[in-house]
């Protein structure tokens, strides 16, 4: 079984954003493998173990993503590719992707429901339309049974169990796996598994972005106490008009 | 612009957020046809309902298997819509299933798409821009959608919905042919709490945290949820410990909620709990700590403990 993880490389949750000449400030920031791609990366490398899978990690960006890239192949992917472009937006991410995914036959594609720095969460929709399959997000179980697997897929108040056969694209989210952190070995292997480098495809985009800019603080929080609470419904009512 | 808005509805009756989406696509359309495509049953007097938010078209899709919600064969019935009415921007109100059909929709009619989108559309210069959300709620983007069409999906609260008297809606059916893989998902199992309000969809929301101590002390969470009429909603801690269900979780990796009104209960306010309820309208604190950071980011707080304040607080409810 061939399968294909998609990682996106963005800023630690808990980094502050700052914008600078209109583009995001990355002066000491770190950056990581997406939280949603981890859990789907994790769940591949368990798959790995179970399934006698091989494990592709793909990754949209310049050179300075491949530490990102690195670290998915200490956690346990056994090769990887480095599309060589800015990842524009997630037509253009999902052109790349679908791209490699036409000549090489993944029976799984794997990727986060969204990526944690734009929350697009459009990129699996769009390279499971371009390919064909189905795309199921967010999934929260994949086992895998021969050509079958069966996934539980989040919907409002609460999951549907659901069976698809292979191939097809999910968008992970927890518990599909526990995130993996890479051991020393993995990191040693990491340095000596196959990275390539591949050139872009130039698809026609669709977005242009202008402005950057960050919430409003809010205001000094008006504090009450516990002996008080008929001021607090009242500030709901009459001043924030919220109830 | 001609504009599709999609419906979605929920036990026969439809959605608040996708009231949400006619209204706005009645205000994106700026005078030109708004039409509606409804997958879910509907009746036709419920249907009319959407005339008064503007909408003066709806198409009908009448397919059993669109019942479970299927996402590719439901992209495939929209992208029909579009087709038949030839529309150039496409409305829906974000949800688990919209989520997922958006993207595939983009691709089927090439069209940029712009998920999360929290207010009206700038259309100045001819140039078409919305504000997305992004970092979880820690930025926002304005974003220029190139081309003949557009999708959009809308966050709840990107507009407050008005309705007029003018209510004649016109309802035709729409023939769909599907792709032969659209049904290639076999649904086994549905596990949906009945009768709850529903997190993304709800207006008031009250969350716990880990300063409730365990989920038998959640009774008082669900008092104060019920007297409100608002939905409950948990901290990453507390669903990662199986105190409550995943699909009430709130934050950076869990469900991301806009409501009117968000009170936190024994909850710290990490930079990842926040990310998921920033973009609340009104937020109030309950917590022992006063050093807590969510009191940072809070519009009321209550220091104290949440067993004696949440009671005391239901308590006032009751009586105003």
């Amino acid at each position: 079984m061939k399968i294909l993880v998609c990682i996106s490389h963005v800023p630690d949750t808990t980094s502050k954003i700052k914008f600078s000449d209109n583009a995001l400030d990355t002066n000491g920031m770190s950056f990581v493998i997406g939280p949603y791609d981890d859990y789907a990366l994790a769940r591949a490398v368990e798959l790995k173990e179970s399934h006698k899978a091989t494990v592709t990690a793909i990754n949209v960006g310049k050179s300075d993503t491949e530490p990102t890239i690195r670290k998915a192949l200490a956690i346990g992917a056994d090769d990887a590719i480095r599309v060589d472009a800015e990842p524009i937006d997630a037509f253009f991410v999902a052109t790349q992707i679908a791209e490699i995914a036409k000549s090489e036959n993944y029976d799984l594609i794997l990727m986060g429901r969204e990526a944690s720095d734009y929350n697009g969460g459009q990129v699996h929709g769009m390279v499971a339309e371009m390919l064909d399959m189905q795309a199921i997000v967010p999934c929260m179980t994949l086992d895998i049974d021969g050509n079958t697997a069966t996934m539980t897929r989040e919907i409002e108040g609460g999951k549907e169990i659901i069976t698809c056969d292979l191939p097809f694209v999910a968008g992970c989210q927890e518990p599909i796996a526990e995130w993996k952190i890479p051991n020393m070995r993995g990191i040693m292997m990491a340095r000596k598994k196959p990275l390539k480098v591949v050139e872009a495809v130039q698809p026609e985009v669709l977005i242009e972005t202008k402005s950057y800019e960050l919430p409003p603080a809010r205001s000094n929080c008006k504090m009450f106490t516990s002996d008080d609470m008929a001021s607090l419904v009242r500030a709901l009512k009459e001043e924030a008009k919220v109830i | 612009m001609s504009v599709l808005v999609y419906i979605e509805a929920d036990n026969g009756t439809i959605k608040g957020s996708s009231i949400e989406a006619a209204f706005y696509a009645s205000q994106a359309a700026k005078g030109q046809a708004v039409t509606a495509v409804v997958t879910d049953k509907l009746e036709d007097s419920a249907i009319g309902e959407l005339g008064k938010y503007g909408v003066q078209k709806v198409l009908k899709v009448s397919d059993e298997r669109l019942a479970e919600k299927p996402v590719a064969p439901i992209a495939t019935a929209i992208a029909a819509g579009v087709a038949e009415s030839g529309a150039n921007l496409v409305i829906m109100a974000r949800s688990s299933l919209t989520d997922a059909v958006a993207p595939r929709l983009g691709i089927k009619i090439k069209a940029a798409v712009a998920s999360n989108v929290v207010a009206l559309p700038s259309q100045e210069g001819g140039e078409f821009v919305v504000k997305r959300s992004i970092f979880t709620g820690k930025a926002f983007v304005d974003v220029a959608l190139k081309g003949d069409k557009k999708v959009i999906t809308i966050k709840k609260n990107s507009v407050s919905p008005q309705a007029t008297d003018s209510a004649s809606v016109d309802i035709a059916s729409l023939d769909v042919n599907f792709g032969d893989k659209d049904f290639s998902i076999t649904l086994k199992d549905v596990k949906k709490q009945e009768g709850d309000i529903l997190l993304p969809e709800a207006d008031l929301v009250v969350s716990a945290g880990r300063g409730l101590k365990g989920p038998e002390n959640w009774s008082m969470i669900e008092d104060l949820a019920k007297t409100l009429g608002a939905a409950t909603a948990c901290s990453k801690p507390v669903s990662d410990m199986d105190w409550r269900p995943h699909h009430e979780h709130v934050g950076q990796t869990g469900i991301k909620v806009s409501p009117s009104l968000y009170i936190a209960v024994g909850i710290s306010g990490a930079i990842q709990h926040l990310a998921g309820v920033s973009s609340s309208k009104t937020i109030v604190v309950i917590n022992k700590d006063e050093e807590a950071p969510f009191f940072k980011n809070a519009d009321y707080g209550i220091v104290g403990d949440a067993f004696d304040v949440v009671p005391k607080l239901t308590e006032a409810l009751k009586n105003a």
